[in-house]
């Protein structure tokens, strides 16, 4: 009965996740104490030096939070100045704003699914391992990934921290033939896209379930990505909307007295964001491509609003968000009218604006004062994996905790469950924006001494 | 060298700092390229990628990030210690990066606008390029860093010789590229002209101008450029913004020096 008696584990840098943290459990007679996702991202004051830029720099600064999500971060930013200076984008360029984030889409979940999440599946270290006996499918998933680069490049003008996004639009918008050899080879990876899912749908799947409200944008007609009403599914099922100027009222971090973890909470509970709340909410707005991918899956039926809760299974939600992603680029471009201009003005007004999208691990929230020059005077980003925070701290209290009553795991098993219960949630821990009051508490010494 | 030193597989390892994440993601990036180099090197230390750690000595160590802690410093010292070349990848291990905007502030205001108990931080008041703590061996500029380059410092060091990476500025990129010249055309402000070359000139490319990612080129001076970007349209303010984005740092060591 080793774990009778006091122990503490630390996992003093995780891997497979996007930036650094580590992970403290404390485990007493049994009983877990104190479970810390230990966020030592150094701090970055992106709202600090936000302040006194002009309104059209947000977009190109703050992807710089995360190389991962550059272009949710651009949106983000585009969708709250143009919010505050009162300008409607027109659909055309609406129509390429999403063609371009489905790239990301594409590239950044696939990203997770092969390369971060997989391997955990499969018994291995990473992709790179993972290719000596399974050569094909992670070539299959490079191409994937590559095929989201291709189109970030030619709409972006690169993959990581596009050039070609700025406030009202573009700076260049494509003509329909540039689009064409896209299309190609979008087309083709689309059965990479179904191979993914009959690749993962034949992994191993532990029960678990999380307990957390879901929170997800929501724009009934389409599934929501870079823009949509926030939206609340309950744990006992019920399913409410606020409009996204409230979100600072509705989400709050709290700083717990005497622990490292601040608590997003959402009307005073734990909530989680991304894809598993994203598919319980907009499920049924997915493509016909898609809902039949997820049915495949073994998801259930999206049309009758399934709720897929075990974070296990959130690979396989993402590999099917990546088939809907090529499948939706594929009619953007098949529909794509060029703007008769790249982008709009967008003069700017004194005034607060608020925006929200879907980055692949959830959705990003950014405000921004501006002053009658468009100078911003105050700035506030809230990203998914503060959002999530609590809720992946719970879920490895639990976890950790039913190991225990089931058995006696040593160290390294424990350990091993809860870097897989993290990486389970996708955190990316770059873009620990503001919540990081977490690296404060941490003992002294550098993170992984 | 023995014999048996030169068959051994040489080590690649990653190191992360303040950053990102986008520079390191470049190498992830280079789908078509990624299982070979897998094959040719061993990847000993890699966090964002493999589980798999392997303690040091390392043959070629890319760094990202910036300095902004005193527990990082110590870290670049040990990174420093185990690795037979150091290579700084990104704007940010090179010039300290969009955080070195602090520099020019004051911490503790950035703080306060930030954090609800600023009292608990743990960071210096600057933030800086890995070169102010350690030697490096090779700078790769860029923010973030482009893929061609990358995987030329790697394929340099792995073959024993110095990379080729010209000096020259983001103007010569967009004569190659036949770009049409913003500046020219269309009276758009542009930093080309002082801007190490890299990315391909992909901002006039794309219609708009460069805003100096890649840090100051060695072959141009940006006080001379001032006098254009003015009659651009840029006042004092917005010239300062332009040349204190990514590379702050960089850039006013560039224009002192030439001064
Ligand atoms: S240089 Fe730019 S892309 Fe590279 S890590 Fe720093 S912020 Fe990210
Ligand atoms: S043109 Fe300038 S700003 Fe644009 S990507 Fe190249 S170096 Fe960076």
């Amino acid at each position: 009965m080793t774990h009778r008696g006091s122990r503490v584990l630390h996992v003093g840098s995780l891997s497979r996740v996007e930036g650094e943290g580590a992970l403290r459990l404390r485990v007493h007679d049994g009983e877990v104490t104190e479970a810390h996702l230990n966020i030592y991202e150094p701090p970055r004051f992106f709202e600090a030096l936000l302040r006194g830029r002009a309104h059209t720099e947000p977009p190109d600064i703050t992807a710089r939070v995360c190389g991962i999500c550059p272009v949710a971060y651009q949106m983000s930013a585009c969708a709250a100045v143009e919010d505050a200076c009162g300008i409607d984008i027109p659909p055309e360029i609406r129509a390429l704003r999403r063609l371009l984030y489905c790239g990301e889409w594409i590239e950044s979940q696939t990203l997770h699914v092969y390369l971060l999440h997989a391997p955990d599946f499969l018994g291995c270290d990473g992709a790179i391992d993972l290719a000596r006996t399974r050569r094909r499918d992670v070539e299959r998933g490079l191409r994937l990934k590559q095929t989201g680069n291709a189109l970030l490049e030619l709409l972006g003008g690169r993959a990581i921290h596009p050039v070609n996004v700025r406030l009202g639009g573009f700076h260049r918008t494509p003509a329909p033939r540039e689009l064409r050899p896209l299309a190609e080879q979008l087309r083709r990876a689309l059965d990479d896209a179904w191979d993914t899912v009959r690749w993962v749908a034949g992994f191993d799947f532990p029960d678990a379930t999380v307990d957390a409200d879901f929170l997800a944008l929501a724009a009934p007609g389409t599934y929501a990505i870079e823009s949509g009403t926030p939206t609340v599914l309950r744990t006992d099922g019920t399913l409410t909307a606020f409009p996204v100027h409230d979100f600072p009222l509705r989400v709050r971090e709290e700083q717990v007295r005497h622990s490292t973890a601040l608590h997003s909470r959402l009307d005073g509970r734990r909530h989680l964001t991304g894809c598993l709340a994203r598919f319980a909410i907009s499920g049924r707005w997915l493509s016909r491509t898609a809902v039949e991918a997820a049915r495949e899956a073994g998801l259930g039926d999206p049309y009758d609003g399934v709720v897929c809760s075990n974070p296990y299974r959130s690979l396989l939600v993402r590999a099917v968000e990546v088939v809907y992603a090529v499948d939706e680029a594929l009619r953007i471009i098949e529909t794509y009218e060029p703007p008769s201009r790249p982008y709009v003005e967008v003069p700017p007004v004194a005034r607060t604006g608020h925006g929200a999208t879907e980055a692949p691990r959830g959705l990003l929230y950014h405000r921004y004062a501006l002053d009658a020059d468009g100078t911003v005077t105050d700035a506030l980003l809230v990203p998914p994996t503060a959002q999530n925070q609590g809720a992946i701290e719970d879920d490895l209290r639990r976890t950790a905790s039913r190991a225990l009553a089931a058995g006696d795991p040593t160290d390294a098993e424990l350990t091993d469950l809860c870097e897989r219960t993290i990486r389970n949630h996708d955190p990316c821990i770059s873009c620990a924006t503001h919540f990081l009051d977490l690296t404060v508490i941490r003992t002294t010494g550098g993170p992984d001494a | 060298m023995s014999a048996s030193a030169t068959r051994t597989t040489p080590s690649l390892a990653v190191f992360k700092l303040a950053s990102c994440d986008g520079c390191q993601l470049t190498l992830l990036d280079c789908e078509d390229e990624l299982l070979g180099l897998a094959g040719e090197v061993e990847i000993a230390h890699f966090l964002e990628a493999s589980s798999a750690v392997r303690p040091g000595p390392y043959d070629v160590a890319l760094v990202e990030g910036s300095v902004t802690t005193a527990g990082d410093a110590a870290r670049v010292r040990r990174i420093r210690a185990e690795s037979r070349h150091l290579v700084t990848i990104g704007a940010c291990a090179t010039a300290g990066g969009i955080q070195a905007l602090r520099n020019l502030a004051d911490v503790q205001e950035f703080a306060r606008v930030v954090y609800a108990r600023p009292d608990y931080l743990d960071t210096l008041a600057t933030s800086t390029p890995v070169s102010a703590h350690v030697d490096v061996d090779f700078e790769l500029r860029g923010c973030p860093i482009d893929r061609g380059q990358l995987l030329e410092v790697l394929s340099a060091y792995l073959a024993g010789r110095k990379p080729d990476i010209p000096n020259h500025s983001v103007c010569f990129a967009c004569k190659r590229r036949g770009a049409v010249c913003v500046t020219v055309a269309h009276g758009t402000p542009c930093l080309g002209p002082v801007t190490h070359a890299g990315c391909g000139a992909i901002c006039p490319a794309y219609g708009r101008g460069c805003f100096g990612c890649f840090g100051p080129s060695g072959s141009a001076n940006p006080r001379a450029l001032l006098p254009l970007l003015r009659r651009d349209g840029l006042d004092e303010r917005a010239v300062e913004r332009l040349l204190h984005t990514f590379n702050a740092p960089a850039f006013d060591t560039f224009a002192e020096e030439r001064s």
